[in-house]
């Protein structure tokens, strides 16, 4: 049979080169022709889309010698609104010394008023001389001490989460957590009043941000619906798509909180995670002050993951988030802020520490400050010119222009003009400050009023007062 | 050759066995070890891509005790560390409560030796401490600028002779929040290819343009600059508004030190602005500490931004930004960090304050020159000795980061665990933060260290060496000369 087939074969090969014979010659030269017209574009430079610049060396040379570019920096001019800082002389304490005044501090988020805490400093300085100041290393080489390793474990046993990690700046946590988690081509929505450390978070991390309106839920559904819709034109894509929700407990923008409850309904229904950035109400909401969830009452392991700064209520710095082990722990190896980056100095996290074992010790001064933030919410209402923003138990509100003066730099005069007659009669207040060209949602200028649990009822009465009379004297 | 052969092999034979495992773990012969998704949702989209934790679950946890060992003493020249077994291959580790004592500490970066928790630092520390508490509470912008903090900025100036200086509460954050605060869309970052990954983040945050040149490669950079001032913008041929060149004083992967003057050099002649992030090169170069630029004894007003960072030198924590006035005015207003990231702590500025007077000479003593001198003198022995034995190390002969190569994936592991046996603490660095065929130890020498202390780490590392092999050097060389402006990249070749 090979034979056969063998035979076959060349009998093919006969039949072919006596075709070739026979062929008529303008058969033979049409594809002489074609084979070598394939044979030169085989062979023939490709050409670049871009089409190659014909400029001599003399032309570059007079190009890069014209070339101006502009100056590294533009001229800021020297009254600029936020060029001269306040100088505090001394701590930042409840009572606070700011241009050689002294006043009452309404504007440091100091809401336990554990920056003055004696405890807490002794705590500091046994650590500070056991270890010196800094850590001189990332995690990863021998920065990790045991006090980081306590720290974490407190902080997880008390948000009653499997896992908490540590992060060196408060600033960094929120805006190196969202990018180890959410990449390019996943889904993030997230609120309007995002604060800057989330909207950093969101550009680092290249995923498509939809934003939906403050505290809307409709909006947020409506967003959600779409997203569906779009899913079942394209299922394979949809199951590799990850979706997150970012919203803030309190927000710092504003002054309120989310709709937790609605937003875990949501998520179960549309199947996207949640995460939750807690800085001003950790240490502030909830019976024992662990945030939102406890406020609301919900289980926290409803919620993926949950960051917060130290820096507010537990009056240290950095910042932690806590969540199930299966979450936080991916942050070990890909969270930018905690992989490449100095630990915390041992000493902050052992007054951090000693902080926790205060805010454990007295649940009663979560109850103490909201009286108080209750208080001035009442007091504040009704002064003519400003309106007050924010929840009645929130510690951080917004007093803002009722009606804009026309341009955002005189809104933001005329505040100052308050501002400065509130310091000048003891009352340390600021305004908030936004970054204007980079917010995506830029707020409306206002004036920060911060409430600890160190102010007395006296303090809190006459710093309405004095805001009153202000706002009468500068605004009418 | 032979080695990069062996090493690929290596890698190979990890990658078949991960398959493996994984396929045991998927079908449950073998029990999965790391935590799982929550059982309401399961249907969830998976948080993590399976392959993109391959590494992760079957290289790295194999060697996972290298890293993140946790200490429980002063990071000084020795250090005290929590011994922590694992009875489940790296999975758990659980800590026995006994502490090694007194590990030689070949891997904190503690350059100058200020990591102390006795002497004039931690005094006036301790004070600063009773006097203000640990926290800010507040942003630079509204109620956290403290009189430290002016204190300190006008010494980081005098410092580092430029006319005004900012400090910020972390160094990675440093990089990230005023890159983008100084260049924009229609700009152009020309960036080395090994810069730290807060450089990186910051250029991609701006919204700029990114080109990479190879590592301290003055001819490629040169091609960039020339290419990018003669055909601007890809698209629109428009010209760029500025052009900013990102280099780092010492690289702390390769231990290379940039090439200021020819970096300077084309700057000036391309008209575009540098960026000289100095975090590891302040304090540990040039006669007086001063960096990079005292180094190679150039003007500091030729580099338009000096960063830097306190976490080595300084034994502190944070970043600085130095430079022209009107910059600094500028990054008062705009940067990020001014408005939006709590200020530094106290403390630790007052740390910062002493150490520097310290090294000035200001404090009255020579205390800080002597330092200087010392880690000079360490980083020249280390190094030479090393050669002498045969390793291969990459790096200046200046740079007191002395990267040792180990190229094979298994000698990552077993060297880390050999040192400790011997109680030396190194450092063992592999993919992803160097290429994935050249992982390497690093040293980082110290000011605090002695002689002494440097001879026996060197005896046991040639112990260790000789026992994996890894002296792989075809030459002996026997070093006289100092090389500051050549050997950028490594000395030796293999093959």
């Amino acid at each position: 049979m090979a034979a056969a087939v063998g035979v076959g074969q060349q009998w093919v090969l006969v039949e072919m080169v006596q075709a070739f014979y026979e062929a008529p010659a303008y058969h033979l030269i049409l594809e002489g022709i074609l084979i070598l017209w394939i044979i030169r574009l085989l062979f023939s430079k490709t050409y670049k889309l871009q089409e190659r610049s014909d400029l001599t060396p003399k032309e570059k040379e007079e190009l890069i010698e014209e070339w101006q570019p502009e100056p590294l920096v533009p001229p800021v001019s020297k009254d600029h609104p936020a060029l001269n800082y306040n100088i505090v002389s001394g701590p930042p304490t409840h009572k606070i010394t700011v241009n050689d005044k002294e006043c009452i501090n309404f504007a440091s988020f100091n809401f336990l008023g554990l920056l003055d805490n004696e405890k807490v400093k002794n705590a500091a300085q046994a650590s500070l001389k056991k270890y010196g100041v800094g850590t001189c290393g990332p995690r990863g080489f021998y920065g990790t001490f045991d006090v980081h390793l306590e720290l974490e474990e407190r902080l997880a046993k008390f948000m009653r989460t499997e896992e908490a990690i540590i992060y060196s700046y408060g600033f960094a946590t929120i805006a190196s957590a969202i990018p180890a988690y959410s990449k390019r081509g996943d889904i993030v929505f997230v609120d309007e009043a995002a604060c800057f450390a989330i909207q950093k978070g969101l550009q680092a991390s290249r995923s498509n941000i939809k934003l939906f309106k403050h505290n809307d839920m409709v909006d947020l559904e409506r967003l959600l619906k779409e997203q569906e819709s779009e899913d079942q034109k394209n299922p394979r894509k949809a199951r590799v798509t990850r979706r997150f929700i970012v919203v803030e407990g309190l927000y710092m923008n504003t002054g309120d909180v989310c709709p937790l409850p609605e937003l875990i309904k949501l998520k179960y229904k549309y199947k996207v995670r949640i995460f939750l950035e807690e800085s001003l109400s950790f240490g502030v909401l909830g019976e024992h002050g662990r945030g939102i969830t406890e406020h609301f009452g919900i289980n926290i392991d409803d919620i993926d993951l949950i960051s917060a700064n130290m820096e507010n209520s537990l009056a240290s710095i950095g910042g932690f988030c806590c969540g199930r082990s299966f979450v936080i722990d991916h942050q070990r190896l890909s969270g930018q802020g905690y992989c490449f980056s100095a630990s915390l100095p041992p000493l902050l996290a052992a007054a951090a520490i000693e902080a926790l074992n205060i805010m454990e010790d007295n649940p009663d001064i979560f109850q103490t400050l909201q009286g108080k933030c209750k208080r001035i919410h009442r007091a504040l209402q009704g002064i003519s010119g400003l309106k007050l923003v924010g929840e009645s138990f929130s510690p951080a509100l917004h007093l803002q222009l009722e009606e804009s003066c026309g341009s955002r730099e005189n809104d933001v005069k005329l505040l100052k003009r308050v501002v400065d007659y509130c310091m000048n009669s003891g009352i340390a207040l600021t305004q908030a400050r936004y970054l204007e060209k980079e917010e995506k949602c830029l707020p409306p200028p206002s004036i920060r009023v911060v409430i600890t649990v160190e102010q007395t009822e006296q303090e809190l009465d006459k710093a309405a007062s004095l805001i009153k009379e202000a706002a009468q004297s500068v605004l009418n | 050759m032979l080695v990069a052969v062996l090493t690929y092999v290596g890698y190979g034979v990890l990658t078949l066995f991960g398959y493996l495992r994984d396929f045991l773990r998927q079908w449950k012969i073998e029990k999965c070890q790391n935590a799982t998704e929550r059982e309401e949702q399961k249907d969830f989209v998976p948080l993590y891509q399976d392959f993109e934790n391959f590494y992760t679950r079957n290289l790295y946890m194999r060697i996972r005790d290298s890293w993140n060992r946790p200490i429980c003493s002063v990071p000084g020249a020795k250090v005290d560390m929590m011994e922590r077994v694992s009875h489940d291959y790296n999975w758990t580790f659980m800590y026995t409560g006994r502490v090694i004592k007194d590990i030689i500490n070949m891997g904190s970066y503690n350059y100058l030796g200020f990591a102390q928790n006795t002497g004039a630092c931690q005094e006036a520390a301790a004070k600063v401490l009773s006097q203000y508490g640990a926290g800010v509470c507040s942003t630079r912008q509204e109620m956290g600028n403290l009189d430290k903090h002016e204190e300190l900025e006008k010494l980081i100036a005098r410092f580092l002779g430029v006319e005004s200086a900012m400090a910020y509460g972390m160094g990675f954050a440093t990089n990230s929040m005023n890159i983008p605060a100084l260049v924009g869309k229609g700009c152009l970052i020309l960036s080395d290819e090994l810069n730290h990954a807060s450089l990186v983040l910051g250029a991609r945050l701006s919204g700029a343009t990114i080109r990479i040149f190879k590592h301290n490669n003055m001819q490629s950079l040169e091609k960039l600059l020339k290419d990018a001032i003669v055909h601007g913008q890809p698209r629109t041929r428009r010209p760029w508004k500025k052009i900013l060149i990102l280099v780092e004083g010492i690289y702390s992967m390769e231990g290379s030190i940039v090439r200021l003057p020819e970096v300077i050099a084309l700057k000036k002649k391309y008209k575009s602005y540098l960026y000289l992030d100095e975090a590891h090169s302040i304090g540990a170069l040039g006669p007086s500490g001063r960096g990079v630029v005292e180094y190679f004894g150039l003007n500091p007003e030729d580099v338009d931004v000096m960063m830097g960072t306190f976490t080595k030198s300084f034994g502190a924590a944070g970043g600085y930004i130095g430079g022209k006035k009107e910059l600094i005015d500028y990054l008062r207003t705009y940067s990020h960090s001014a408005v939006y990231a709590a200020s530094l702590s106290p403390p630790v500025v007052e740390q910062i304050i002493t150490s520097m007077k310290c090294i000035m000479g200001e404090d009255g003593s020579t205390f800080g020159k002597e330092c200087v001198q010392q880690l000079a003198e360490n980083t020249r022995y280390f190094r030479r000795r090393l050669k002498e034995m045969g390793f291969i190390i990459y790096g200046n002969e200046d740079s007191p980061v002395v990267p040792l190569m180990l190229y094979m994936p298994a000698k990552i592991g077993a060297f880390g665990r050999e040192m400790l046996k011997r109680n030396i603490g190194v450092v063992v660095v592999g993919f992803p933060a160097t290429p994935i065929i050249e992982s390497r130890a690093r040293f980082c020498l110290s000011a605090a260290h002695t002689k002494e202390i440097l001879d026996t780490a060197l005896k046991e590392i040639s112990e260790v060496g000789d026992l994996l092999q890894l002296k792989y050097s075809r030459h002996r060389l026997v070093p006289l000369l100092d090389r500051p402006f050549d050997e950028t990249t490594y000395e030796e070749t293999e093959d």
